[in-house]
């Protein structure tokens, strides 16, 4: 069985999230999990008044997500939440901690990414 | 009036050379030295930390301060500063980021001090030892002296190994007295 | 003016828990403030690939030793969905009960630590004397004080005798009567009204904003409580969500003295509605597949869980969001323009679960 969720490409991504806002929906949560060695995916929850309404968004690994904390400010504390675990980055992000949320950057090297079981391809260095 | 007024002779003063008067002091030190030591092993007073735990067994801690089990009619005291405390209280895991902070506390507790760590987590990581951001028990960081186990660990359990820590505070108080 | 950077944990006396706030100070009021939390990650939802479904029960309880039952209520009641398992009537009531329980004596320990925090430390006692009696229930109905493993994927483990029912309702009876008592400190005491009335105020527009959930949001005016959804045996039983108008510290300390004595009550009507004679649990065969979203209400808020199977006997992921980790951003928004002295009690009154927050 699934989850009713909507399949939305990235580039729809924030004109979704703006008409949801506009009807009055809540944000609730993001899941971010992945699916084979080559994509990623992330579910969006929204709910009003107990009714929920999903959007699923498929993307290669590697790519930057557009972050939907300037529409709903409470999201970019699951979007950090997100860095830290899967790696996945985004831009656009009101508060950054910029993957230091649960790991210092000293110890960055001793624990990877446990969510991904394939390898994940490293953003580039700075 | 004459009768009322003593005749008394006036102390002879003691010189700070002289060695009645090194004696003297030693003693009277000696017994404040006495003092201090019997306070703290019948009054200790406690630090808890938690270092990354579920709650449950700091729960059971605190639900030791109050009025069903009571270690407070014991004189033992819940304090915040470390430096104040004789005993630490570890429960959870220790994992890469709160490790520092552990350590950190311990180094500003003052000598002789006891560590009891409390619950499964606290004494090999427990059910998330696998997890990959947890470094292990309690004594991957700092030396323990008292184990209590549990998940969460009782109460009964943790006034046990507070005064099985007690016992061994006597030692280590001894043992620093003999190095002095 | 001058403006400094005040380091709030993450040892604190007031908070139990490791969490670290950099409050930017402008002569006593506070401008800005960033959590810094991590201290209690411990990455269980990674435990997934090495425990099997059955096992992944066991830490799924261990999120927060404060509300376990509920996640492993959650839990199994998502993984029920996935398989198409029908649980027995007997083990919803049964199942309520507990997680009732777990309701009152969370904002019993709640309602210990915020007299702590203000310095009433005989209220406190006080509050946690009358917890004792909950936990007396839970050690004698399922054996443990605090982390009660009752419930298993196909209903519950254990059942309640008749004698124990009327116990049950003889130590409810003597824990309304206490409350009652001290419900007239917690409105009406003069000191505790200067300290909450007027602090911390989230207004309803920023809270349903902000994503607030539980008696944040509840006390802001907003009706929304996930056991409307009509889980577990909630559909049979006479309630309705507990709301306040006020906004403030205040409003959400009399949200949650109302819900105890309404939990009082639902306990008292799950054992005069549960059925007798029935079993506790089914029998489960096969594998989940497929994914499920599953939510219920905790003491703090509205958990939801996230889980998808392949086919396997372990899962492909398991995403926990639990109430403490949404109520973060309202927290943030409330401790701007505050007082420093008021920083405790505002963090506080969100009821704070770390260890919920950070798995």
């Amino acid at each position: 069985m699934a989850i009713e969720a909507e399949d939305t490409p990235l580039e729809q991504l924030m004109w979704k999230v703006v008409t949801l806002k506009e009807a009055g929906y809540r944000f609730l949560t993001l899941t971010a999990l992945e699916v084979d060695e080559e994509t990623a995916e992330i579910i969006y929850h929204f709910d009003i008044n107990l009714q929920m309404k999903n959007l699923r968004v498929r993307f290669p690994k590697g790519t930057k997500i557009p972050s939907i904390s300037p529409i709903y400010f409470a999201a970019f504390w699951a979007e950090n939440e997100v860095i830290d675990l899967l790696g996945i980055t985004f831009s656009g992000l009101k508060i950054d901690y910029h993957g230091t949320m649960y790991l210092d950057a000293e110890d960055k090297d001793t624990v990877k990414t446990p969510f991904c079981r394939y390898t994940f391809v490293k953003k580039e260095a700075e | 009036m004459d009768e009322t007024v003593k005749n008394t002779k006036p102390q002879k003063r003691l010189k700070p050379s002289s060695d009645a008067f090194k004696q003297v002091r030693e003693a009277k030190i000696g017994l404040i030295r006495k003092l201090i030591a019997k306070a703290r092993i019948k009054s200790p007073w406690l630090l808890h930390f938690d270092c990354g735990s579920c709650n449950g067994c700091d729960i059971e801690t605190l639900a030791c301060l109050t009025p069903v089990y009571d270690i407070e009619r014991f004189g033992i005291i819940n304090v915040g500063n470390p430096k104040h405390a004789d005993i630490l209280l570890v429960t959870g895991t220790v994992n890469h980021r709160n490790k520092k902070v552990l350590k950190k506390l311990y180094d500003q507790m003052p000598d002789p001090k006891v560590v009891v760590a409390i619950g499964a987590c606290a004494l090999s990581g427990g059910i998330f030892r696998e997890c990959d951001n947890v470094v292990g028990g309690v004594d991957r960081v700092i030396p323990v002296d008292v184990f209590v186990p549990g998940c969460p660990g009782k109460p009964e359990a943790i006034i046990d190994g507070v005064i099985l820590g007690l016992q061994k505070f006597v030692q280590k108080q001894k043992g620093a007295k003999d190095g002095d | 003016m001058v403006s400094t950077v005040i380091p709030f944990g993450p040892q604190h006396p007031v908070l139990p828990e490791p969490v670290h706030f950099k409050l930017k100070i402008e002569d006593e009021k506070v401008v800005d403030a960033i959590p810094a939390v991590g201290f209690v990650h411990r990455g269980l939802e990674c435990l997934v690939a090495k425990k099997d479904f059955v096992q992944m029960t066991q830490v799924v309880e261990r999120v927060c030793g404060i509300c376990s039952a509920m996640h492993g209520m959650c839990y199994c009641m998502g993984i029920e969905e996935m398989m198409g398992i029908e649980i027995p009537k007997k083990a919803a009531f049964l199942r309520t009960v507990w997680t009732e329980l777990h309701r009152i004596h969370s904002h019993l320990l709640w309602f210990g630590l915020y007299a702590d925090a203000f310095g009433f430390e005989s209220l406190f006692m006080q509050f946690w004397k009358i917890r004792e009696k909950i936990m007396d229930i839970n050690e004698a109905t399922a054996g443990s004080r605090v982390i009660i493993s009752v419930n298993v994927i196909g209903g519950v483990k254990r059942d309640i005798s008749p004698e124990h029912r009327q116990w049950i309702l003889s130590t409810l009876d003597e824990v309304e009567e206490a409350l009652r008592d001290l419900e007239k400190v917690v409105y009406e005491d003069y000191t505790i009204r200067k300290r909450t009335v007027g602090i911390g105020v989230l207004s309803k527009e920023k809270a349903y904003e902000l994503g607030a959930s539980g008696p944040m949001a509840r006390g802001s005016g907003i009706d929304i409580d996930a056991r409307s959804l009509g889980y577990a045996a909630f559909p049979d039983l006479d309630w309705e969500p507990i709301v306040e108008y006020g906004g403030d510290c205040f409003a959400r300390a009399k949200v949650r003295f109302r819900e105890m004595l309404q939990s009082i009550g639902l306990v008292r009507q799950a054992f005069q509605k549960m059925p007798r004679d029935e079993e506790i649990a089914v029998k489960v065969t096969g594998r989940p597949e497929g994914e499920v979203i599953t939510r219920v209400e905790q003491p703090r808020g509205e958990c939801l869980y996230y889980l998808k199977g392949n086919g396997s006997k372990n899962l492909d992921r398991c995403r926990i969001r639990t109430p403490s980790f949404a109520n973060f951003p309202p927290i943030m928004s409330m401790l701007i323009g505050c007082r420093l002295a008021d920083v405790p009690v505002i963090i506080l009154s969100m009821d704070p679960c770390i260890s919920c927050t950070e798995r």
